[in-house]
Formats: structure tokens, sequence, C-alpha cells
């Protein structure tokens, strides 16, 4: 019965294993990876709560006599205390209140971006406001926009303009807003998931740089622009995201930087050479992702038997 | 530009209030747009007769210009008891929903995708070891600004 815990178990892992694999594995590789495997295993671990708070839910008397089973055969058979399915029945509802406030909201941004998008009128595209702001973001939408501040273009040389173009455009094309959310709304169904929702946003910014790279044909000009920019920005007062939990730096970052915040490890990870496909490590991924599937899986046929039996004598 | 009428017939009443305030809105916006002083409700509700024919209320003229000023269409200065309206221009209107789109914070954060983000004092640092390391003479200007940081 261990098995029905494996899938609540594997998350934590998964979390720990992000941020070293949002390093080391090609961008777009990583997102796919890391966002399929949030969906994966949110959709996993929401299975694992649902059936441990329907074993709890089949002993209660009411049920057995609608459900026309052995109340008795349910009891001897059944591994799960009325406490861990109580906690799960909790989990589970807190689960779904997450998801559905989360994704309201999503859709609310969603749908003001692509107004937004909408109303403002655009050269190629682009979009450029006046103000002091050092700003510059992909507004998703219909088509979208890049909007960037006149005060930041001003102070880039034309290559490094271009630079910033190309990675803007790059979100949009890629529709990578959508990878975020998904892994987003993932993690809001099991908060374990968190740190691999945050390395998505990570894995498509280094998506987006390296289509830049692509672009401009420069990887080391582009990683100055990246530095450039956030000089010029206003310093964070927060702290830096992540901590403690990567202790495996990745070979293109000093040992200090990998616990760093993104903007230093973009950098780095455009200084050094391009990222190679990462076919093993891939696969190894997948199959510990499937692993946790395989055993929601063996866990729900188990309740069925279980059911069945209790049907059966009943 | 007055076609409101046709509609009165066609669509139930909610609909057509709706519509019927959406085309007054960029009506009284045009009147503004073309006026070269600033407005009060009154002088718009003037303007408006003379173009429509049907009168509007006061406080319909009102509603309206509160409303555009509201969506950050309209500036406003008061003036004796009242407002008077100004429309708003295209720069400081792109300028204001830029700000308006980076106002709320989380929501917006689902959906955009920013270039820049500010650094941590130790991503700072990180950070000009890097640019210094590899690109030598260039490297060492952009650092120069975080250092009041």
């Amino acid at each position: 019965m261990w098995l029905l815990y494996l899938p609540l178990v594997i998350p934590v892992l998964a979390g720990a294993a992000a941020r070293p694999l949002a390093n080391r594995l090609e961008p777009r590789q990583a997102t796919w990876l890391l966002t399929s495997a949030t969906v994966a295993l949110a959709g996993c671990s929401t299975a694992a709560l649902a059936l441990l708070a329907a074993y709890a839910a089949a002993r209660a008397p009411i049920l057995a006599a609608l459900g026309d089973y052995s109340q008795s055969v349910m009891r001897r058979g059944d591994p799960i205390s009325a406490a861990a399915g109580t906690v799960a029945a909790l989990a589970l509802a807190g689960a779904a209140v997450a998801v559905v406030v989360m994704f309201r909201n999503w859709i609310r941004a969603l749908v003001e971006s692509y107004r937004r998008a909408a109303r403002l009128s655009a050269d190629d595209g682009i979009v450029v406001v006046p103000g002091s702001a050092i700003e510059a973001y992909a507004l998703p939408g219909w088509p979208g926009r890049i909007v960037v501040s006149g005060c930041l273009l001003d102070r880039l040389d034309d290559d490094r303009r271009a630079a910033l173009i190309a990675h803007e455009q790059a979100h949009l094309d890629g529709r990578h807003h959508l990878f975020a959310a998904v892994a987003r709304l993932a993690a809001a169904a099991n908060p374990l998931l968190l740190p691999v929702a945050r390395s998505v946003e990570y894995t498509v910014e280094r998506w987006a740089d390296e289509r830049a790279a692509a672009v401009t044909g420069d990887r080391r000009m582009v990683a100055q622009t990246i530095g450039q920019v956030a000089f010029l920005a206003p310093p964070r007062r927060r702290r830096a995201t992540g901590i403690g939990l990567a202790v495996i730096g990745s070979h293109a970052l000093p040992r200090s930087a990998a616990w760093a915040g993104p903007v230093p490890r973009r950098v780095a990870a455009l200084l050094a050479a391009p990222p190679r496909r990462r076919t093993i490590l891939l696969a190894a991924c997948t199959a510990i992702v499937l692993l946790a599937g395989i055993s929601a899986l063996e866990a729900a046929s188990d309740l069925h038997a279980l059911l069945e039996l209790a049907q059966a004598a009943g | 530009m007055h076609d409101l009428d046709p509609r009165h017939e066609a669509g139930g009443p909610p609909s057509q209030a709706r519509r019927a305030a959406g085309a007054l809105e960029s009506e009284v916006l045009a009147i503004l747009r073309g006026a070269s002083e600033p407005l009060s409700p009154g002088d718009v509700r003037q303007r408006l007769e003379t173009g429509q024919g049907s009168a509007l209320s006061y406080s319909t003229v009102v509603t309206i210009v509160s409303r555009l000023h509201a969506k950050g269409l309209l500036a406003r200065q008061r003036a004796g008891r009242g407002f008077t309206y100004t429309p708003v221009d295209e720069a400081s209107l792109a300028a204001g929903r830029m700000n308006q789109a980076l106002g709320n914070g989380a929501d917006h954060d689902a959906v955009l995708s920013r270039f820049v983000s500010g650094l941590s004092r130790r991503d700072a640092r990180l950070l000009r070891g890097l640019l210094v390391g590899d690109a030598g003479p260039q490297a060492g200007d952009p650092g120069r600004d975080e250092e009041r940081g």
C-alpha cells in the first residue's frame, strides 16, 4: 500500500531536482519536461489524495449500504486509517479551491492582456512607451505586443536593441506564458511542485535568450545586453528566489552562482557553450514521472479490487 | 455619426442602453478632443445638443464624463464648484496603460514576460564578476550604475 504514497513523495524529489535540471538541460527541452512533469505529478498526487479519501469514505456505513458492499471486508482490507483519509480529503478540497481561484485569476489576467494588446497601436508589434521607467515585456495578445520604454531603448545600441526585441518576440512566438501558467496551476494543486513551476519561469527565459542568440548570432552580446539592462533596473529588495535546495551546480556556473538569482544564471549560461540535448537525463526524468503515474494507477486498481471483493461478500 | 435610433427597435432594453452609452462616450470624447479648451459637463451637453437634436439630461452627461475620467481617458481640473475636462493625449495614455499593466502585480505576472528584473546585491556582484571576467573593457561600465544600490 506504500505505493499510494509514492505519488505524494515524488513531487518532493521533483522540487529538489528542478533547479539543477533547469541549469543543465537545453532550455526548450527543460521547459517541456518540467511543465509536463508538473502537470503529471500534480495529476498523480491529486489522484492519490482522492484514493486515500475514497478509502476512508468507503468505511462509512451509509456508503456501504448504498453501494451494497460488505463493510467488514472493506475494514479488513482497508490499509488507510480514518485520520489519513480525512487529511487527504481536506488537502484535496484545498487543492481544488486553489486551482479554481488561480485559474480564474489567470483567465482574467489573460483577457486583460489581450484587451490591452488590442488597444495598443504598434509598429511591427513593438510599443514604445514614454516615461522614465526601465521596462520591457511581452504582452500576450492577438497579435501579442512587445512593450518597451523609450528610456530603455535610448540606452541600448542597435545590436542590443535587436537582442532585446528578439528575446521578447521569442516569448510571444513560443507562447511561453502558457508554459508558466500551466506549471503554476499544477503547483496550485500541489504546492510541493512550486520549485518546479518557478524553474519553468526560468527555463522560458533561457529559451528566449537562446532564440535571441540564434537570431542575432552573438551569444556574448545577448549576455551583455541582459547584464546591462539588469543593472539599469532598480535593485531588487526581495530575497533572491530559491534557496538551499540546489546543491548540484551547473558546469556553466561557478558553484556559488548555482543558487543565484535568474539574471546571473542566464548570463553565465550564455557565456558558456550552447546547451546540448541530453537524451539520457531526459529519459531518466520521464521514467521517474511515469513511476508516479503507474503507482497511482496501481493503487487505484487495488481499491477497485477491494471494492469488488467487498461487494461480492455484501 | 449619430445613428443611434435604428437600433432602438431591434435590441432589448439592456443591450440597447449599453450600446447607447458606449456610443455616447465616444461622442463626448470626440467633442472634447475637438475642443480647444477644457469643457465643463454643461458645455459638453450644449455641444451634444446642437449635434444631436435630442436633449440629454445634465446628470447623464456628468455620468459619462466621470466614467471617461475613471477610465483614464479624460483629465479633469477643478473649476468653481465643478470640474472641467480635457482629453488625455495619446502618449500619456500609453504610459498610463503601461502603469496600469504593471500596477496590480500578481495577476499580471501570470501573463507578462519581463526582460528586466532587478538584481539583489549578491546577484549584482556575481553578474559583474561574470561580465568583467568575460568581456574585459566593455563590461566595466554597466556595473557603475549599481554602486549606489
